[in-house]
């Protein structure tokens, strides 16, 4: 776990009141939250409610359609460009080109984020510290799924930005595979890097620092995983919590 | 303006097509087939009808008169037939496109000084096919009239009052494949170019990597530019394949300065790849843009000149001619090559190439959205 964050720091992360519409259905619902520096923070929640809309719109791909929310120091409804400059994004399926070698779509990505003369040097640090040391000269399309994942998160740290969102990175992967890549989440966070996650594991929960859980768009529980245990007063695990949370909801 | 990501973008591209034989390997095969298929295919040039003749006159003269029209080329003779009802039944039948007949006082008509009567069938159903040898008989019927009426008063000595001489410039031959293997140029670079760039967009989008690519800091007009670099290259290959196949195959000359004709391919090359990704930006799945792409692609053949001369078009699908880029770089392909024409004469057309490319890349990057809405 990375040490507890300093609470002088700035947020790194800073929703005030988001929402979300798409035509008459609210997907994300006057949501307000702050992410401290080098934590790994999980939004959790089961499907359909808002974590991948909430994480869109703090990387800039999403426009609010109320609210605002600062990401690395910037608004996303008035310079998303900026943000997406500052931020590493990993989508739910598997974004990369298949028919390029693990180390040509590092390359590329290096190249998009001008990384010029420093690119060789993040290259090998990318694959070193991603476990791809072996696999350059491999088509990305043939890696296995726990390698792919390995290779997206990769790819959208090549710059070294200072947060990084991860939307469902480890969906239908194998035990082992998540376990590893759980163990590269901890490394990134201890580095200082800002480490969002969304999951809708609910065993998953209790590997971050703090957490978000949403159901239907609202927020209904923020704090570590401590906390939310206690705000709830359950003796049960996180996952009680969680699942009946979601009964009541549904 | 970013090289190094503009850069990044380009190799990417190149990377992509390299790792996609099959499909390069299509890009360049297409373009010689179709020049092959539509060179030798494509005949504006109808000749050799096959016709039957009922000649009931048996003469010297109605001889000479078949004679004379098998002469223009236009006309084979196939067989006599032996009455109008058999001539009428080969060119019904298919046999025959043309039948002749002639009555049996042909030869003493014309012996009388009365006028004598032939009669010339033509299967018209094919207008394109019967046109030229419609033109042949008539022209054949004036110049029997002429020689015979100078006979009859003696005026033959003095010569024709008019003599007009008709000389086909740039095509003396008058052969079709000349003028098309340059419209093939076109259509194909045309065609191929709107279709790939199209679906290249759609597809990054249906694969997924087009929202890891629009979280970068890449601006829109770099990931718009970095699509197409790559294909102008593609383009500039086909062009020159089709260019020296048609030299080679269908002696097409190249009379005009090439680099004027290499610098208007550019312009061309950019409007279509500009219009293929607008198309892209129209559909939000590879099988709508390929609709869309298909409703420019039709007009480009029929509308644009490649087929049929705009002269002879309404008002209105002349007015949408205009709106073809083709339709521009037919004329300005067909005034190098065929007539030795450079920007001098050509420049109203390139000017409105260079317009097309600028806008429908600007339209395309206008469009083109770096969110997920």
């Amino acid at each position: 776990m990375s040490a507890a964050a300093p609470i002088a720091a700035r947020e790194v992360v800073e929703l005030r009141e988001l929402v979300k519409r798409f035509g008459s259905v609210t997907a994300v619902d006057h949501v307000s939250f702050s992410i401290h520096p080098g934590e790994i923070f999980g939004i959790l929640g089961p499907n359909g409610s808002g974590k991948t809309t909430t994480i869109r719109m703090l990387c800039g791909l999403l426009r609010p359609s109320h609210g605002t929310a600062l990401v690395a120091g910037a608004d996303v409804a008035v310079e998303p460009e900026r943000v997406k400059s500052r931020i590493g994004y990993m989508s739910q399926a598997f974004g990369l080109y298949r028919d390029l070698t693990v180390d040509e779509n590092l390359a590329f990505y290096g190249g998009v984020y001008n990384l010029g003369p420093a690119l060789a040097e993040r290259l090998a640090w990318a694959k070193r510290v991603m476990r791809l040391d072996e696999l350059g000269g491999r088509l990305s399309g043939v890696l296995s799924g726990g390698q792919k994942q390995r290779l997206a998160l990769a790819c959208a740290m090549m710059h070294a930005p200072e947060v990084v969102f991860l939307d469902e990175p480890t969906a239908g992967v194998d035990p082992a595979a998540r376990r590893l890549f759980w163990t590269i989440i901890r490394e990134r966070a201890a580095e200082g890097v800002t480490m969002i996650v969304t999951t809708h594991y609910m065993d998953e929960a209790e590997r971050f620092d703090r957490l978000a859980f949403l159901s239907r768009g609202k927020l209904v529980a923020l704090g570590s995983p401590t906390e939310v245990k206690q705000q709830f007063g359950s003796e049960g695990s996180l996952e009680d919590i969680f699942v009946a949370l979601q009964e009541r909801d549904a | 303006m970013n090289a190094e990501r503009l850069r990044s973008m380009v190799k990417k591209e190149f990377v992509q097509m390299r790792r996609d034989p099959a499909t390069l390997r299509l890009m360049l095969a297409v373009p010689v087939m179709q020049l092959l298929i539509f060179g030798f295919a494509i005949r504006t040039d109808v000749r050799h009808l096959p016709t039957v003749v009922f000649d009931q006159s048996r003469s010297q003269q109605s001889r000479a008169f078949v004679q004379s029209l098998t002469a223009t080329d236009n006309f084979v003779l196939k067989r006599q037939v032996h009455s109008y009802a058999e001539a009428l039944q080969a060119v019904d039948g298919g046999q025959a496109r043309a039948a002749v007949v002639f009555p049996p006082d042909f030869a003493r008509e014309l012996k009388r000084g009365h006028t004598a009567r032939v009669q010339v069938l033509v299967d018209a159903s094919d207008p394109t096919a019967s046109q030229s040898a419609i033109g042949a008989a008539q022209l054949v019927g004036q110049r029997t009239n002429v020689r015979l009426v100078a006979e009859r008063t003696g005026a033959l000595s003095q010569g024709l009052p008019v003599d007009v001489r008709v000389r086909p410039l740039y095509n003396p031959a008058l052969k079709s494949a000349v003028f098309i293997v340059p419209g093939i140029i076109g259509m194909i670079l045309s065609n191929i170019l709107i279709v790939i760039t199209a679906l290249s967009i759609v597809r990054e989008r249906e694969t997924g990597t087009l929202e890891q690519l629009i979280v970068t800091p890449l601006a829109r007009w770099e990931i718009m530019l970095g699509k197409i670099v790559p294909y102008v290259l593609v383009g500039y290959i086909q062009m020159t394949t089709v260019l020296l196949v048609g030299h080679l195959v269908f002696h097409v000359p190249v009379r005009g300065p090439l680099l004027a004709l290499y610098g208007a391919t550019f312009l061309f090359i950019v409007a279509n790849l500009g219009l293929g990704l607008f198309i892209s930006t129209l559909g939000r799945n590879q099988a709508q843009v390929t609709q869309t792409a298909f409703l420019f692609l039709l007009p480009n053949v029929l509308l644009s000149g490649f087929m049929f001369p705009r002269e002879a078009m309404p008002a209105a699908a002349r007015l949408f001619g205009l709106a073809l880029p083709l339709t521009y770089y037919l004329q300005l392909i067909r005034g190098i090559v065929l007539k030795g024409n450079g920007l001098t004469e050509l420049w109203p057309q390139a000017l409105a190439l260079a317009g097309f490319a600028v806008a429908f890349f600007a339209f395309a990057t206008q469009r083109f959205s770096k969110t997920l809405e």
